[in-house]
């Protein structure tokens, strides 16, 4: 407006007249759709189908290849396979009970070391100090542990980790191999707290404010508002982060492996969390490469469709839980 | 128009790409595969074992220079290295162990095992106070890693190595998780010395273990060796030697303690041999022998006109083993990889000569 002002010129005021109706025109065209954008609309929405259908078929196919390949493993071992103890390819016997028991314990045994971590990170972060360059700076750290290769992680637990579990267990009286389930469980805590805790900060951070301070109104103390307002106010988000870091425990296999002592023995006795064990991931990653007879490579392939199961159930449960404290 | 489900389109991308992933699936059995991989005429190529790896890459790139042939060696695996082959997928395999019978059914056609030079496996401890190098007898060894030998002054132990102070120590015992050709090496010897083994555990690139922790790769081993005191395990050798590691004398079959060396690993195979050299090295008869070695072999198909292979390209390939089994060989002391000894080498040749093309002896 302003620059047609300045740049007023009597020559040009002649087709004043036309101009604001050729101006118009086009206007009036934008508001009906051209054959093109309506083309690109159909296009654009049956590409995001397709991308989606997508993302479908290729999770079904994955489970289907894992089937079909099993098959063999499924033929000679039959349902033995799943609560099966004895797992030696030289004899063609597989049990998968021992890295089934191994991957669970090690799972739940990180989760329950990290949740107090996790928490304790993502209300710091998202109740006390939501901004600054301290949080910032806390926020940016925690993130990169989910960053860190988890090779990385491993060399770390075989190298500091295992020596110093080691003498805690010559302390305490149980036997000193250093590596095993405890190892690899602290070692996974480790790895997963970013996940919980990035997911829960978000959600601590949107608590609507007028909650938190009609709680202050009614003379609550900090640590009331926390625990009477936020964390049943996002409990379902809080319980969303744990599934996903749970998630994650299942499948990590590299750093498992260098710390778990591998050995396919199920847990016994007092000091049964200190044994070496082994879970699905790291079998299948071990003896991958030099599985020669066919039932034994079908029998790690059945071992992965195992763990893909236990991952589809665990998430399916987690969600069901989430929704129940939802709707409550 | 926004509640309507196409379903026209879902069910048209549904189909194509569960076709796909049909495809994908078959793909992954590998009978489809062709000949695509193979179709640059000057690169060669091999898959299979790790053991041999370091060995391979010096003596391709050496003869790379020679002569401008490319090899692209995939070290994934004496088993991966046979079912690439099985699947005609590379030119040569290389096995640390010879074809066992269910492989040999799946290959389809005669396949050639060609010895490439041999390798060690030594059993290093961790005992800080022990300065002497151990003697170790195969019923000892066979007791430590069936968990029948658990301290470290045991009478058996103490009769073999005399004047040694040796500790009252719980014994830790580390071996590979990862399926190896080193695990395949380690246990086929100890069937061969102990029925109990034989019975209780058996041979293979995995096996079910009674004691010990797992450690993966040479370098996981060592690892947990190091860590532990009181702990054995097994390596290879040239890993030990790189790694300055403690390791034990053996008793061989003539009764001799040997140290392992690349010299008496040489040695080891300087035995009479098969005409097809599938034969077990390890518990040797070499009275100068170290008995805890094996053979690895370059496997190829006997018939090499097959997926329309070009004369040329299995002439390149003969070519090329030959010249390992011969100039190659000066690579492997340096690399600490046992070289062939004169006897293995006249066989291997041998096996060469009796590779066809279309009936017809490739090599003069």
């Amino acid at each position: 407006m302003k620059s047609n002002v300045v740049s007023y010129n009597p020559s040009l005021d002649q087709s004043g007249l036309d101009k604001p109706v050729a101006f118009v025109k086009p206007k009036v065209k934008t508001a009906n759709r051209s054959s093109k954008q309506i083309w690109m609309e159909n296009f654009f929405r049956k590409a995001l189908i397709v991308i989606a259908v997508l993302m479908v078929i290729l999770v079904l196919s994955i489970l289907l290849t894992l089937i079909v390949q099993s098959m063999p493993s499924i033929k000679a071992l039959g349902v033995k396979f799943l609560w099966g103890k004895v797992w030696d390819p030289v004899t063609d016997t597989y049990g998968a009970l021992p890295f089934l028991v191994g991957t669970l314990i090690t799972s739940f045994l990180a989760l329950i070391i990290s949740i107090p971590f996790s928490f304790a990170v993502a209300i710091f972060l998202g109740e006390y100090y939501p901004d600054g360059w301290l949080s910032n700076f806390l926020k940016n750290m925690v993130e990169l542990i989910a960053a860190v290769p988890s090779v990385i992680y491993g060399f770390w637990g075989f190298f500091v980790l295992v020596p110093i579990i080691r003498v805690l267990e010559a302390k305490i009286g149980a036997p000193t191999y250093g590596s095993g389930y405890f190892a690899a469980s602290v070692v996974l805590a480790i790895m997963i707290i970013p996940y919980a805790a990035s997911l829960s900060r978000e959600i601590i951070r949107m608590v609507p404010s007028h909650l938190k301070e009609g709680a202050y109104a009614l003379g609550a103390t900090r640590y009331e508002v926390i625990k009477n307002v936020i964390l049943p106010y996002t409990k379902s988000g809080l319980l969303a982060g744990i599934l996903l870091s749970l998630g994650r425990a299942l499948g990590e296999t590299m750093a498992v492996t260098m710390v778990i002592g591998n050995s396919p023995a199920l847990p016994h006795g007092i000091y049964g969390i200190f044994q070496p064990g082994n879970t699905m991931a790291s079998v299948i990653a071990n003896e991958f490469t030099e599985a020669a007879g066919s039932v034994y490579l079908s029998a790690l392939i059945e071992l992965g469709l195992v763990l893909f199961l236990v991952t589809v159930v665990i998430n399916v449960l987690g969600k069901r839980i989430i929704s129940r404290f939802t709707n409550d | 128009m926004i509640n309507k489900f196409p379903f026209k389109t879902l069910l048209a991308s549904g189909a194509l790409m569960l076709a796909l992933g049909m495809t994908a699936c078959n793909g992954g059995a590998g009978k489809s595969g062709g000949n695509d991989s193979t179709s640059d005429d000057n690169t060669l190529l091999g898959a299979g074992s790790t053991f041999v790896f370091p060995l391979f890459s010096k003596q391709f790139d050496e003869y790379n220079k020679q002569t401008g042939l490319k090899v692209n060696y995939q070290s994934i695996g004496s088993g991966g290295g046979i079912l690439q082959l099985t699947n005609k997928t590379v030119d040569f395999g290389d096995s640390d162990a010879p074809l066992n019978d269910e492989q040999t059914t799946k290959m389809g056609a005669p396949a050639l095992h060609i010895p490439m030079c041999s390798g060690a496996v030594v059993l290093s401890y961790n005992l800080p106070d022990v300065k002497d190098t151990l003697k170790l007898t195969p019923a000892i060894i066979s007791d430590l890693f069936l968990g029948k030998i658990t301290k470290w002054n045991d009478k058996a132990i103490a009769a073999v190595n005399p004047g040694v102070k040796l500790p009252d120590m719980a014994v830790a015992i580390a071996h590979r998780t990862d399926g190896s050709g080193t695990t395949n090496i380690f246990t086929t010897y100890l069937t061969q010395v102990s029925p109990e083994w034989t019975t209780k555990v058996g041979k293979g690139s995995s096996v079910n273990w009674p004691v010990g922790l797992g450690g993966k790769g040479n370098a996981g081993v060592a690892g947990l060796v190091q860590q532990t005191p009181g702990a054995i395990g097994y390596v290879e050798l040239a890993y030990a030697i790189q790694n300055k590691m403690a390791f034990a004398k053996l008793q061989n079959k003539a009764g001799n303690f040997i140290t392992p060396t690349v010299a008496s690993t040489s040695a080891a195979g300087n035995i009479p041999l098969p005409a097809d050299a599938k034969v077990s090295i390890s518990n040797t008869d070499a009275a100068d022998g170290y008995p805890l070695a094996s053979f690895t072999w370059a496997l190829i198909y006997k018939e090499q006109n097959y997926n329309n292979r070009s004369a040329d390209r299995a002439t390149k390939l003969l070519k090329l083993l030959w010249w390992n089994i011969h100039d190659g060989q000066k690579f492997a002391d340096s690399l600490n990889y046992a070289p062939l000894p004169p006897a293995a080498v006249t066989v291997a040749e041998n096996i060469l000569k009796s590779a066809t093309y279309n009936g017809k002896a490739i090599l003069p």
